[in-house]
């Protein structure tokens, strides 16, 4: 990550992890990951966490008592 | 969000009972979960669910539009969980507004090289790893945790969290950055381990 090209590629990760790159950029970057091992590692291992972090959260849902008590609450029960 | 959208503003405002019940099953799962990231317990999260549905029935009737609903419930629902936190950590001014010193440094590089993305699913989700997931996002300044389970959790765009946050765009892809390159930090250090641990054990 001491390469200039890496340090370009960290400005742009953020729009490049979410598509929003330009698309000329968003070509160089790629000309760049694929001899650098390093920038792959941390585009690969960033949009995991990214994906992990989504996995865990789509588990959590409302607990059922905690549901009831909150349409108690709003006066919504059936 | 944006699929969820397909509510009559009009028959929430005359307080349609079925109307207000479909608007809470619709956001009562991302609002608590909102709760739980920023508070760290059921408890709490119970509460900003409950106090974030009492405001936005009470607000409702002058609920103008000007941005979607789904973001006007998620910028409720930040207001009152910060709320509950500064009761409980009233040391902890807040947060979201203390200035920009943060944004004007430059971005450490990262320092995790090691791919371990090839660990199994099971292994990257077994409960002590779920446990280092919770433990990393606590352990990052709130102003950068709220833009993260914003737009990377719960998958606004970065402007419904601009608007959600009341921060710029810029602001908002700015602390997204840094908050995923610390958490890339974080779980790296965890992760890269159980992938020594693979290579020396086999």
């Amino acid at each position: 990550m001491a390469d200039q090209d890496c340090r370009h590629l960290l400005a742009a990760l953020g729009d490049y992890i979410d598509g929003t790159l330009e698309e000329q950029i968003c070509r160089e970057l790629e000309r760049h990951m694929a001899e650098c091992q390093n920038c792959r590692v941390v585009v690969d291992t960033m949009r995991k966490m990214i994906y992990l972090y989504q996995v865990e959260a789509s588990e959590e849902g409302v607990p059922a008592e905690a549901r009831q008590r909150l349409f108690a609450r709003l006066n919504l029960d059936v | 969000m944006s699929e969820k959208e397909t509510f009559s503003l009009e028959a929430l405002q005359r307080r349609d009972r079925q109307e207000m019940a479909r608007l809470v099953e619709a956001f009562s799962t991302p609002v608590y979960r909102l709760g739980l990231k920023i508070l760290g317990n059921p408890q709490d999260a119970e509460d900003v669910l409950q106090s974030t549905f009492l405001k936005v029935f009470e607000a409702l009737p002058s609920f103008e539009g000007r941005s979607s609903l789904s973001t006007w419930i998620y910028r409720i629902a930040v207001n009152e969980a910060l709320m509950i936190l500064r009761k409980r950590r009233p040391e902890i001014g807040l947060a979201l507004d203390d200035g920009n010193e943060d944004e004007e440094e430059p971005l450490s590089p990262p320092q995790a090289m090691i791919d371990w993305c090839c660990l199994p699913e099971d292994e990257l989700l077994s409960s002590e790893a779920r446990r280092v997931l919770d433990q990393a996002i606590r352990k990052l300044p709130e102003k950068l945790r709220l833009v993260f389970i914003l737009r990377d959790i719960e998958g606004l765009s970065i402007q419904e969290t601009a608007e959600a946050l009341g921060l710029s765009e810029t602001n908002v892809k700015t602390r997204l950055l840094r908050a995923r390159l610390r958490l890339r930090e974080m779980l790296s250090e965890y992760y890269e381990e159980r992938v020594r641990e693979k290579q020396i054990y086999g």
